[in-house]
């Protein structure tokens, strides 16, 4: 197991309540973060889709971006750093955004939240430094503010609007993907699990509290990372960093959904973000490969780094994130194919531990998403 | 009982000896959700990765603890790998030996130097 007490990790505010709860904490992109309780991975994955997960994402990078100028100006600015339409985001709604470098590749994935006079971000705690250095560099006419005094929970799963609601009165009226302010805590309908459910920002001072509060409330229980992993997999999510980085580009890893019409050819403001030739260009004509989902054939899981080929021996990809699916009760995985075997249905062959098993191309998610729309 | 450093157990059964995983591993090693079980009437010799575990969290081999030649495997354990969770001393055996002298069994710790060695 990995040093605990290795130098420069850091110590969020709920450590406290995880070790209370016998959370197993490991190293996790420079915090100390539970992995699992004593429930286990598998038992906390199906507790979550059956009733409610409580997780704290505090390690998550919370950034409030305010205008100098107007906030058109801001939101146009913030478009030159995403292939994504921030201008036509409604107040009070959140979206799903991807940082480009020049080549098309992704620098982080990210949520952006329209707050009327000035934008709320999410971005992923191993790339937290990078991004405001980027977020600052690439935008003159923006105060990047880094918000270092709150934690991040998210609380997922069928039970989580009766829980939160409880809590929090008003939550229940919020539909997928829509952020409200009450009072110090701030409530976005989303998260990273495929169910329903909702990520609170809490000021530092009161989230232990609130955790508390939350766990009381029935069939609330607290959920590792290790869960959260597994969950966002059978969603057919991406992982920073292993799904996804600098080399892959957003049409490469099946996230065009993400690239709104504006931004695309034909478009009121057609590209002008970074790596829009290579985009652009992979919109019009397809990608070289794709991220697609796989469902081996037997029981072995195929994880992250396992070699795939097509029938006839040809190399054709690889697995970028894979395990057990507890709720699809099968192994799954997802992974880089080339375009040419990237059609649901085919089968390709996945070498684990030097035996190349059959392994199909599937869709994704793996389980059905459960948004309240 | 006795106990290996790789963390399985060994238990004399006739003149076979039985292994299995101890439950500080399967503890470890987290849900057990794959299982892949040698052939029996194959020969192994001491270190020979023999069978493979899968968790959730990551793929983990067994290491044959001594020579001998496999004459049992428990298929249960295919069909039902969380076995290994619920029961790792008992109904979760892995593979049983046949070995020439059952006192290669000596070197091996007993239950008390195990405590001792997971502390």
């Amino acid at each position: 197991m990995a040093d605990l007490e290795e130098p420069g990790l850091e110590h969020l505010g709920l450590e406290p309540l995880h070790e209370e709860l016998g959370g197993k904490m490991v190293p996790f992109a420079g915090y100390r973060m539970p992995v699992q309780y004593p429930e286990g991975v598998l038992k906390e994955h199906l507790h979550t889709r059956a009733a409610a997960g409580l997780f704290d994402v505090s390690h998550m990078g919370q950034v409030i971006l305010r205008p100098k100028g107007s906030m058109e100006e801001l939101k146009l600015a913030f478009e030159a750093l995403m292939p994504v339409d921030v201008l036509g985001l409604g107040e009070g709604r959140q979206r799903y955004g991807l940082f480009t470098n020049d080549g098309g590749g992704i620098l982080d994935d990210l949520m952006f939240t329209n707050r009327g006079d000035h934008l709320y971000v999410v971005v992923n705690a191993a790339c937290k430094a990078a991004d405001i250095a980027h977020m600052t560099a690439g935008m003159p006419g923006v105060s990047v503010e880094p918000v270092t005094d709150r934690a991040l929970l998210a609380l997922q799963g069928p039970g989580a609007e009766a829980a939160l609601e409880a809590v929090v009165p008003g939550v229940a009226a919020m539909r997928f993907m829509d952020h409200r302010m009450f009072g110090d805590i701030w409530v976005s309908r989303s998260g990273y699990t495929g169910e329903d459910g909702f990520e609170v920002s809490v000021p530092e001072a009161q989230a232990d509290g609130f955790a508390r509060r939350l766990l009381a409330q029935p069939g609330v229980a607290a959920i590792g990372l290790g869960a959260r992993d597994s969950l966002r997999l059978e969603a057919g999510l991406c992982l920073y960093g292993h799904d996804i980085d600098t080399s892959t580009s957003p049409v490469e890893a099946n996230l065009v959904w993400a690239i709104q019409k504006a931004r695309k050819a034909g478009g009121a403001r057609e590209g002008g973000f970074p790596g829009a030739a290579r985009i652009l260009k992979e919109l019009a004509e397809g990608p070289e490969r794709l991220r697609v989902g796989l469902r081996p054939e037997g029981r072995a899981p195929m994880r992250e780094g396992v070699e795939l080929f097509a029938e006839d021996g040809t190399p054709v990809g690889k697995v970028t994130s894979g395990g057990f699916g507890p709720s699809v009760n099968a192994p799954i995985a997802t992974g880089y194919v080339a375009r040419a075997h990237a059609s649901i249905g085919t089968t390709l062959l996945g070498e684990v531990r030097s035996k190349r098993l059959p392994v199909t191309v599937a869709e994704m998610p793996f389980q059905p998403t459960t948004y309240k729309r | 009982m006795k106990y290996t450093k790789e963390h399985e157990w060994l238990r004399v059964e006739g003149d076979l000896v039985v292994v299995g995983i101890t439950e500080h591993a399967a503890t470890q090693l987290g849900d057990v959700v794959f299982v892949e079980l040698p052939e029996t009437e194959t020969q192994v010799a001491e270190g020979d990765e023999v069978c493979v575990i899968e968790s959730v969290k990551a793929a983990s081999d067994i290491l044959a603890p001594i020579d001998g030649e496999v004459v049992a495997v428990n298929q249960k354990l295919v069909d039902n790998p969380g076995l290994v969770n619920e029961d790792p001393t008992g109904a979760a055996w892995f593979f049983k030996l046949k070995v020439d002298d059952l006192s290669v069994l000596d070197q091996f710790m007993d239950e008390d130097e195990y405590q001792e060695l997971i502390g």
